[in-house]
């Protein structure tokens, strides 16, 4: 796979190694002379010097035969451009780019520029998954398909705590996929018994999360 | 009509007293706030006396962009010193806020040329120096120079 990289930060770079690592060709473009110095010591004559929001630069980086295109420079308005130029003029099939600043992930969908990747998000979606008191974890959105897979934490005295999973009374559009329990998992039947403290994995329809909320949550709200 | 212009520079600054002389309703957005010197330059009161309004703030935030009337306005120019903050910020007027009139200037030919293509309004100034410049050193124009 033929793998343009925009930007050499420490992302940039990171990514270059580990994907040249696993047999990809990549080519990095930087604007930066001196961090351009610095990588080209590494990655010898896969990273060129330019800006990569112009156009010249992106050919010269062959981006028409790309496959896919990273832009992961620290400004968001170039992340946003370089992505838009590389699907909507090159033809590139996949393109992923970084948003530093997550309140901006907005015009990234706006412009069709998906996926955007925000580091801000990722962390808030770890804490979530560690801090346990929020009891639902989106594990994953796909916001095209209008479905999505969490998690939740059966409470003591919960509607489901004891129940069979086909006695759930779950709604229409949710299915129990996984149910996790003592370092362990297993995919569920209709006939397995769901206990407190268990970590439930469903998929679900987007919309109806408040609704299945309530099967697995504690009776007495906070 | 209301005129939007983010991006308070020589080029910015110039259209929104223009405008604002010839009647229209005028908001300028910049994220400096010192930029505000260059809309009173010249003029005989100072710009918001004179009706105009100034918002300091980033252009690409929607924030900003509607504390400066953004979802009013009737005409958009995308003036920045950053030809990426302007080409971004020119798509969000029209397609989110279905701005109808939106010009955007882009330092780089290449750009500006296949972002017109798409149905931007791009006016590079680099290309119109380069063509410019060229009729006069063929002999096809002549000119005396800019004053003022």
């Amino acid at each position: 796979m033929y793998i343009l990289i925009i930007g050499a930060g420490k992302v940039g770079w990171n990514l270059a190694r580990e994907l040249t690592q696993k047999d990809n060709e990549v080519t990095v473009v930087e604007s930066n002379r001196r961090r351009y110095e610095v990588v080209e010591e590494e990655l010898d004559h896969n990273i060129q010097y330019g800006d990569g929001t112009e156009l010249w630069v992106l050919e010269r980086a062959g981006i028409q035969r790309a496959d896919l295109v990273i832009a992961v420079t620290g400004d968001d308005e170039d992340n946003i451009l370089i992505c838009q130029m590389a699907r909507e003029k090159y033809g590139v099939e996949r393109v992923v780019a970084r948003c530093n600043n997550p309140r901006n992930l907005q015009h990234f969908e706006l412009l069709g520029v998906k996926p955007a990747i925000s580091a801000t998000d990722l962390i808030l979606r770890l804490i979530e998954h560690e801090v346990p008191k929020y009891g639902l974890v989106h594990l994953l959105d796909l916001k095209e398909e209008r479905l999505e897979i969490i998690e939740m934490e059966v409470a003591e005295g919960s509607a489901a705590e004891g129940q069979m999973v086909k006695d759930l009374g779950l709604p229409d559009g949710s299915l129990v996929i996984s149910i996790l329990r003592d370092g362990g998992g297993f995919v569920p039947t209709g006939d397995s018994v769901v206990q407190a403290g268990d970590e439930v994995l469903l998929v679900l329809d987007i919309g109806i999360e408040d609704t299945v909320t309530e099967v697995f949550s504690g009776r007495v709200t906070a | 009509m209301f005129v939007l212009i983010v991006g308070c520079g020589r080029v910015g600054s110039s259209i929104a007293k223009s405008m604002l002389a010839e009647g229209n309703q005028v908001s300028v957005l910049d994220e400096n706030p010192e930029a505000i010197a260059l809309l009173n330059r010249g003029q005989d009161e100072n710009w918001e006396d004179l009706g105009g309004s100034f918002t300091v703030g980033t252009a690409l935030e929607i924030d900003a962009l509607l504390a400066a009337g953004i979802d009013q306005a009737d005409a958009f120019v995308a003036s920045t010193d950053g030809d990426n903050t302007n080409l971004v910020i020119a798509q969000i007027a029209k397609r989110r806020f279905e701005i109808d009139r939106v010009v955007v200037r882009v330092l780089d030919p290449g750009r500006a040329k296949w972002y017109s293509e798409q149905g931007l309004q791009t006016v590079c100034p680099t290309q119109t120096a380069i063509e410019l410049l060229e009729a006069a050193v063929r002999g096809q124009i002549r000119f005396e120079g800019v004053s003022g």
